[in-house]
């Protein structure tokens, strides 16, 4: 008797063992799938002259430069706000600001700001930065609003990294002559750094992927040269990915395709990067 | 010649924690005062008074006077960062912030200005010898602190202390988390230090207490309950309370 219920119990356990795991593995086949079929389909798109040539022909030839470079500037223009501001606010929430109802209000709002949909930043930017303070369609508008957008996240992220800092390693600090800017600086700060970089990252990572922040804000359907500066509109990649692939009539395939890949593999080199960041700091940890 | 003068100090933290009670404490300089009693007496506030470590914990209410060299360092005007200069600290866990050896000595001094690579290596030198650290780790300053021992580490934590050239030294149970051995180096490294030191430590038992002591004040729930020369308090204490305690009756 006692055998068998032994054995039923191993059997039950080896069941939802299985049915774990295949879960978990169900968890990643989504995205294999995505980034294999991407790569099937557009990779044949995708050639020297596909990441250094202007758009041809209504678009339907040629290459896809300055959707490549207006998503590099936008990124970057993002990251000259957003990553400085974020970074700020995260030292005065982790450091400085005392438990009050204004930092609570804060805090909520940060979380707030992370649930609003990307649509709303856009229309968001339209009024304030296209249209109240007059930057027109630009890159400087669009990087202002993907800002706004990826705030939360840097800030929470680099909020989590302070916080993780051991207490320990302030008190001692302070009691040895520093003040408290000396202390974050030269403590604080390069011990958090690796995970603050990571949410930077994560952050403008998504910037760079999203379409309707910069849709009303400073993208171009298209342009025949590249921005000469941030008050110009842009092409930027996501945007050219929707245009190409419902605003264009008889369009080849393979370049949407081809431009999904580029964008795609845009956005995962950025993860990637963060993940080597991530690890390698949890290696050196020595706390 | 008393470094410390101490009068009528009251102190309770926010959280309604530990608290002092009308303490009044005068503590000679270059001598071992130690500061012992049970758990949540007060040792510790007392101590981060002298540093003024409590201005980073919410206190709610304070009063009487610290005079260090005659001056009240619990004025609004003092200048805390001139004050923990002169008033070192070392912890009870030995905390080595993330630098190399050489960069935990050398933090406060550069903090302070100090840019001469001569004059910060002979801070970690002499530092390092004070606190009988120099012969083990003198061929690795460059080395991560966090790669040494635990003993090891809290004696760079007291060399850290001493690179700044305090005149005072707070010791809050610098052993409790060491071995008899390492236990034995501090105390050893103490002995030596109060030669020029004003030193005021927190044992971590009794027979630490009475090992190091040679002024003891005996602390219970916020009040100071007898001070006198080590000796003659571990051997004769007046109070019933203090003899209670250090026989083991009660703590």
């Amino acid at each position: 008797m006692k055998n068998i219920f032994t054995r039923n119990r191993h059997r039950t356990e080896r069941i939802g063992f299985a049915a774990i795991t295949l879960m978990a593995i169900a968890t990643v086949l989504p995205i294999v799938a995505t980034v294999i079929y991407i790569i099937v389909k557009g990779a044949p798109a995708v050639s020297f002259e596909f990441l250094t040539d202007f758009p041809r022909e209504g678009m339907r030839a040629g290459g896809i430069l300055p959707a490549i470079i207006g998503t590099i500037y936008l990124t970057v223009g993002t990251a000259i706000f957003s990553v400085p501001l974020g970074i700020a606010a995260a030292i005065y929430l982790s450091e400085y600001a005392a438990d009050s109802p204004l930092t609570r209000t804060i805090r909520i709002a940060i979380i707030n700001l992370a649930g609003i949909p990307s649509v709303v930043y856009g229309l968001f930017g339209l009024g304030l930065f296209v249209l109240f303070l007059n930057f027109g369609t630009s890159i400087l508008a669009a990087s202002l609003t993907l800002s706004i957008m990826t705030l939360p996240v840097i800030i929470s992220t680099a909020e989590e990294s302070l916080r993780a800092v051991p207490q320990a390693f302030r008190t001692v600090s302070i009691s040895l002559g520093a003040t408290r800017w000396q202390t974050i600086r030269r403590i604080v700060l390069k011990e958090a750094l690796p995970g603050i970089l990571t949410g930077v990252i994560l952050g403008l990572e998504r910037a760079a992927g999203e379409t309707a922040p910069i849709l009303f804000t400073g993208a171009a359907f298209f342009l025949p040269r590249l921005p000469q500066s941030p008050f110009d509109a842009t092409m930027a990649l996501p945007y050219h990915l929707f245009v190409i692939s419902t605003q264009v009539p008889e369009m080849p395939i393979q370049i949407q395709y081809g431009t999904a890949l580029v964008l795609l593999v845009f956005v995962l080199t950025m993860n990637l990067i963060a993940t080597v960041i991530r690890s390698r700091a949890r290696a050196k940890r020595q706390w | 010649m008393n470094k410390i003068v101490i009068e009528n100090l009251s102190l309770q933290y926010s959280d309604g924690t530990e608290s002092l009670r009308d303490i009044s404490l005068d503590i000679p300089e270059k001598a071992i005062s130690v500061l012992f009693g049970p758990a949540g007496g007060g040792k510790s506030t007392l101590l981060r008074c002298l540093n003024r470590l409590n201005d980073l914990t919410e206190v709610k209410a304070s009063s009487g006077q610290v005079l260090i060299d005659g001056v009240d360092i619990l004025d609004p005007g003092t200048d805390v960062i001139t004050l923990r200069r002169k008033v070192g600290m070392v912890f009870a866990r030995p905390v080595v912030l993330p630098l190399s050896i050489r960069g935990n000595l050398t933090y406060g001094l550069e903090l302070a200005g100090e840019k001469h690579r001569s004059k910060l290596d002979e801070a970690v030198e002499r530092s390092l010898k004070l606190a009988a650290l120099w012969d083990e780790v003198k061929d690795r300053l460059g080395d991560p602190a966090i790669a040494l021992s635990g003993g090891q580490q809290q004696r760079l934590c007291l060399a850290r202390s001493l690179a700044l050239q305090p005149e005072i030294i707070l010791l809050d149970e610098p052993t409790s988390g060491l071995d008899p051995i390492s236990t034995g180096k501090v105390e050893a490294a103490l002995q030596e230090l109060k030669k020029e030191y004003t030193i005021i430590l927190v044992p971590h038992s009794v027979q630490q207490a009475g090992r190091t002591a040679d002024y003891a004040a005996f602390f219970l729930q916020g009040e100071l309950i007898e001070y006198g020369e080590g000796k003659s308090l571990f051997t004769a204490p007046k109070e019933k309370r203090t003899e209670d305690y250090i026989t083991g009756r009660f703590g």
